[in-house]
Order: C-alpha cells, then structure tokens, then sequence
C-alpha cells in the first residue's frame, strides 16, 4: 500500500493538488479510501486526519469501505423518478441480496449506488453499469443485464490483495 | 473539406446515441462499406462523422445519409437495420422511406430556436478543423486582436444575456464588476452541469471560445472547467478540444500575437448538487467540503483562492462567441423584453417526444409541451410541468399559456434554473414528487445553516406524514410557515428555493394535499400508504399470472376461477396491476 501511496503523493506534490484530488486518487488505487491510507498522509503532509475525513464524508462520491467490483449506479433523478427509477433500485437490491443499509456485495463483486442526475433526462430511467449508460430500462432488462455481468465474469474493477 | 459529390454518414454519439448502440451502428456502416468496395461501385467517397446530441433522444439512433444536397434521417436505428440502408440507399439511390423520420421530427425541430445547439449534431466534435469551418475562433480572434477589453464587456452588456446556470444575474455586468477590482490576478470559472453534457459532448470548442473571451474581458489568465469526473465523454471531448486549441496557439503564452496569456485546467468535481451555488463551488476547487460562504464579500471581489472570480455556466459561455461574432443586436433581438436569447433544456417526463431542446426565451410552456413534446404520452392529461431542477415551482396545467423567461417564472414562484423541464401527467401525485424533491434537497443540503439543514428535515417529516395519511390540518399551517422562514432566512439559494416545489403545488393543488389530509386519499393512486388493490371478480379470467408474479404470495386463487388479494398480506408494490392483461385489478 505504501508503495502506491508515495507515488500518489509524488504526483500531488508535482502537481499541487488539493484534498479532493488526492483523495480521489487513492480511491481511484484501492476502490475505497482506507483509514491507515488517511493515516499515513496525514502524517506525511502534516494534516489532521479529520480534515481528510471531513471531506470524505461530505462527498458521496468517497467509499470509506471496499466496494465492488461492479458499479451498478441507478440514476433517481426527477425524470427518472417518475418513470420508475425507484422500483430499478429496489430490484437491484433483490437481485444482489442486499440486506437493508448495504451497498455491497458481500463477495465484493458489485456496489449499487444511487446518483441524483447524470444528465440523461431523456432516455429516462437510467442504470449505469461501471461506465456504460443504459436508457430507457426496466426492472427485467436491469435483472438480465446483471445476470449477464455475473456469468461472463466481466470484472472491471478492483482486484484486492 | 468533402466534394459535394461524397456520401457523408452522420452518427449521434451522444450519451444517448451511445446507450442506445450509436458505437455498433457506425462500425457496421464502416465495415460494411470497406467490405464490398462501395466507394468504388458508386465512384464516391464515403465519409462518417461522430456527431453529438441533436436532441431528439427518444428516437436514437439518428442517422444522416446525405448524398450531394440531399439529406435523409433515419431514426431508431438498430445495427440490424444497416445493412438495407447501405444496400438500397447509398448502393440503390432510394432511401427506406419507413425508417425515416417523420412529420415528429420535423416539427420538434420546427418550433426550437437553435442557436447554440446549432452546431451539435452536426459537426464532429473531436474535430478543430469542422469548428474552424464554422467561423470558430474567430470571435476569439476579433476580441482579443480588435477590441479592447471594455468593448467586449460592454458588447455581453447590451445583449442582455443573462446567466444560464440560475440567478440569471447579467452576465456582462458580473464581468464588469470583476474587472472593476484592484486585484490583478483573477480567474474564470465554466461549471459544466449536467444539463450542460449535450454541449460539451457536441460542441466542446464554443465553450471553450466563450471562456477564452471571458478570460480576456475580465483580464484573467486561467480558466477553470469545473466538471463532475463520472461525466467520461465530456471530459474527454472538452480535454480533446482544449488540446486542439492549445496546438494551434489559442490557448497558451501571447495568443494571437497578443500579449494576452490564458491557462484552461479542469476541476474534476464530485456528486454534490450544492456544488451549483458559486462559493460552494470554489471551496470544492480549492479541495474543501462544498459549504457556501458569507457574501458579501462575492465572488467577483473574493473568489476562488480569495482572488476576483467570475463563474458562469457552459451554456452561458457558449453565448458568448456569437455575441461578439454575430452583435449583440442580434441577440438581443431573440426572447423578450427582459430575457433575451435562446434557453436549453432537457425535456422529459410523461411527453411524447422527449430530448433536448433549444427555445427562444418566452415561448409559451403549451408551445414547449405541445408543440415540441408531441402532446403527453398516451395522450394523458396534463397536471404540472416542472422548471427548474427540484427546487423549481410547479407550473399547473391552467397556467401553460404564460411565456418562459425569468420574469414570469419568477412571478410563478419557480427558476429557470440550469434547464431541466419535467412534465407530469395526471398519474403523478403532487404530495409524491414533492416529497421526491425535498427529500433530494435534505440529502443535499450542505449542513451549514439551520434553516436550511433543519428545515428541509422537518418538511420531509411533515410530507412523509401527509403521504402516509397521518397528517392533520395544523401539520399543513406549520409547513406553510417553515417554508417562508427558509425561504428568508437560509443562507444560500438551495435553502431559500428548497420550498418551492411545496408552496407552488400547495398553491395550486391545494385539493390534492386535503384530499391526503382530509379523506385520506391519494387522487392519483401513487402513496403507497392511501391505496389498496383488489380484483374485480367479474373481469378476472382466472389466468393466474398476477398471482406468479406478486412477490410475497399475497394473491390466491384457482385457474379460471376469479383470484383474491388479501390485503393485510400485499405490500402495494403494484406489480399485479401492471401484470393484469384484463384491467380486473382496481387500484383506489
């Protein structure tokens, strides 16, 4: 871990970055911030861990735990709202046996999140799944598109030592 | 430049066209041409272009096959159906009229005004070369070169464009302010929201024009493109074009020979909607948590870094390169008294017809429904549109002849906001998408001021309460009053717009929230808490599927015998209504 951080800090020293982007690269790195990664930049910067934190937590965009390798983000913007985006997320939910206050997998193979809007109005309602945009999905559509993810293994993500 | 004589086939690679197969459909086209030596057979060459969004989403993918002067558009283009376009169209000379689009598509377009989604859909935008065909930089190259700072500041003036990203304070005079500092080092900032993904996903160059002649005005030498990093395509089309323009001097040391010097760096953003208030948004730049600050003093005296700043949107700074380049008299003479130019906006919701579109400020919403939107789908009733983002108003079916620009939908107690527009159709319930809204803004707010932080709390309550029929009157009278005092009293626009949605539906809809209070009754048969579903044993065939698919076995019944819900075992989720192919379950 040590390694991949002191290349992180090198670019962050090289390019003056702030806590945002190095906290975006360290979970670019690892899936996820983890705390003794906090830790040892904060020791190295000379900046109290809580400041590292309080960012990290204002963002939804920073995991503090291990996420999946899969990121099936479910769009719940108005238009999709309307149109059903809330049932999507539910039968993800199903689908993955996500128990109540999870968004991970327990084999880390997918993290469902939930993204206010990504500007796809109108092919409403839209899944995201890791970089590629579906519109105009339905719960089954979703369901088979997951299914399809788990046989062929296409695992994009992390792989955690 | 193409011979007039080329085939030239245009591909919509926007988001959309790119969820919907936009990639697959133009490899086809290509491979299909290279395999069987089709520019040899018709002795032309045949070209493609990626194009971005030309709006009309619901009909992707869009395909342009123009030979010579003749332009064909085929729409909902699947990768199967290439091949018959090739065969009978570029190979045979005869278009296949039934995929064409139709009567649809030309009167969605008929009615919009486009002047900065002209060029998207058109040109390629991973290339320089077709924006400098279209006069690119030369606005650019006129201000910098010809005139002086001032002149450009007061040329924005008298346009009277507005800022597209909210307030619509006047973007001229933002810029005056800024350039009226002693400070000498300043900056510009372009937030790119999502509304604006169209536009730097089909003409990146003319926002990045519009910053180089902001850049100029205020005497600032960096810019900033403050972008979300999930947003792939556009950050790669921005940062292409950027690179495209820094290679041929427009951007860098002394441009055009000048002595002006201009920097472009990006941002990379994260999901947090308050990210649109300014200040909160430099705090997210300079790597903070995203709280708005105290003003004054304002962005214009202290901005980003505690230097002069002036941020404005993509839309905003797309204006700016056919204001100097086209005068500020033809601008002003789009829109209306106040609100001049044209507006984008991301049309969805329950209409026919959805996608983006561009209209002239002032165009009546029966016009943008109707008229563009094709009607509502299924030719329902229309109930609400919603301007604005979910801090807009909800503007009543009875109010759809009132013109859009910031002045009437001020007046209406709703924003222009950043552009996006949703219709709703009598199947949606008021109290519902209210909740829908306010919960967000609960999600989102910052947490620095209590009336914000603690308000939209409490309003969520009492809407939950009033969608699950636990609501009394009193419960009404205290949200009423909370929203005022949020309204006066947060300290940055998400709080005081964060009741918008509730005060201009109770205003209007006030018979649906007594209906929810009162009789314990939603209208519309959306909150789950006020409806129950049983089956009408006269309708039912017996088919079973209702009964397969109900997902906790709350439904039980014989084949062809008429079935039963039993209600304390069904958990509305309303699957069995949309199962029934005989109409025999009864929502009420």
């Amino acid at each position: 871990m040590e390694q991949k951080l002191k290349a992180i800090l090198q670019t962050h020293n090289k390019t003056g970055g702030t806590i945002i982007t190095l906290l975006q690269q360290v979970q670019a790195a690892f899936g996820y911030i983890p705390e003794n990664a906090v830790a040892w930049l904060s020791m190295q910067l000379d900046i109290p861990e809580s400041r590292f934190f309080g960012v990290a937590t204002f963002y939804s965009q920073f995991h503090l735990k291990p996420t999946g390798k899969n990121k099936v983000t479910v769009c719940c913007g108005a238009a999709c709202h309307i149109k059903g985006g809330d049932r999507i997320v539910n039968e993800v939910r199903e689908a993955l046996g996500l128990e109540e206050g999870e968004d991970t997998t327990r084999d880390l193979k997918f993290t469902l999140q939930s993204a206010t809007c990504i500007g796809a109005c109108s092919i409403a309602p839209v899944v995201v799944f890791n970089n590629d945009v579906y519109g105009n999905t339905n719960t089954e559509q979703v369901v088979k598109l997951l299914k399809g993810f788990e046989q062929e293994g296409e695992y994009t993500g992390f792989e955690y030592d | 430049m193409t011979d007039q004589q080329d085939v030239i086939i245009k591909v919509c690679l926007g988001t959309s066209g790119k969820a919907s197969g936009g990639i697959e459909v133009m490899s086809i086209f290509q491979k299909l041409i290279q395999l069987n030596g089709i520019d040899a057979q018709i002795g032309k060459r045949c070209s493609y272009k990626k194009v971005g969004c030309r709006g009309f989403c619901s009909k992707d993918v869009l395909v342009d096959v123009i030979t010579g002067n003749d332009r064909v558009t085929y729409q909902s283009v699947k990768p199967s159906m290439v091949e018959r376009i090739v065969k009978d169209h570029i190979l045979g000379g005869s278009p296949v009229e039934e995929w064409v689009t139709g009567e649809e598509y030309d009167a969605y377009h008929a009615k919009q005004h486009k002047i900065v989604l002209g060029p998207c859909g058109e040109i390629d935008p991973e290339s320089i070369d077709d924006y400098l065909a279209m006069n690119g930089y030369k606005s650019a190259r006129k201000a910098i070169t010809q005139m002086k700072r001032e002149e450009v500041i007061e040329k924005v003036i008298k346009s009277g464009l507005r800022g597209r990203g909210g307030s619509g304070f006047l973007t001229g005079e933002k810029w005056q302010l800024c350039n009226l500092q002693p400070e000498t080092v300043r900056y510009i900032i372009c937030n790119v929201g999502e509304v604006n993904r169209p536009l730097a996903e089909g003409n990146p160059h003319a926002i990045i024009e519009g910053l180089l002649i902001g850049g100029y005005a205020i005497g600032s030498g960096k810019g900033y493109i403050y972008i979300r990093e999930r947003y792939h395509l556009s950050v790669e089309r921005l940062r292409n074009a950027i690179n495209q323009a820094r290679e041929k001097g427009y951007i860098g040391k002394n441009i055009f020979g000048t002595d002006f010097s201009f920097e472009i760096e990006f941002s990379f953003g994260t999901e947090a909607f308050i990210c649109g208030e300014e200040t909160a948004l430099m705090e997210s730049i300079e790597g903070k948590r995203a709280m708005p600050r105290f003003r004054p003093p304002f962005p214009v005296q202290k901005g980003l870094w505690g230097k002069p700043t002036v941020i404005n949107n993509a839309e905003t700074f797309s204006n700016i390169p056919l204001i100097i380049g086209k005068g500020s008299k033809w601008f002003s003479s789009i829109g209306t008294e106040e609100s001049k130019g044209t507006k984008v906006f991301t049309l969805s919701g329950k209409v026919k017809n959805v996608g983006l579109v561009e209209i002239p400020m002032g165009m009546s919403f029966r016009d943008i429904v109707f008229g563009i939107g094709g009607g509502l789908e299924g030719d329902k009733e229309l109930k609400a549109v919603q301007v604005g983002g979910p801090s807009g108003g909800l503007i009543p079916a009875s109010m759809i002849d009132i013109g859009l620009d910031y002045e009437n939908l001020s007046k209406a107690g709703s924003i222009v906001g950043s552009g996006g527009m949703v219709v709703f159709d009598e199947d949606d319930c008021i109290v519902d998408v209210t909740k829908f809204f306010v919960e967000f803004l609960q999600r989102e707010s910052c947490g620095k001021c209590p009336p914000c932080r603690i308000g939209t709390k409490r309003m969520l309550e009492l809407l939950t309460k009033i969608a699950d029929g636990r609501a009394e009157m009193p419960d009404l009278e205290i949200l009423e009053r909370l929203s005022g005092l949020m309204k006066t009293s947060s300290l940055c626009g998400l709080g005081r717009t964060a009741s918008n949605p509730f005060i201009t539906g109770l205003n209007h809809f006030r018979d649906e929230y007594l209906a929810h209070i009162k009789d314990r009754k939603c209208p519309a048969g959306v909150c789950k808490a006020l409806i129950s579903y049983s089956i009408q044993e006269d309708l039912c065939k017996g088919c079973t599927l209702c009964k397969k698919k109900c997902p906790v076995g709350a439904i039980s019944g014989e084949v062809k015998k008429a079935h039963h819900i039993d209600p304390s075992a069904c958990v509305k989720c309303g699957i069995c209504f949309n199962t029934c192919k005989f109409k025999a379950i009864r929502k009420k």
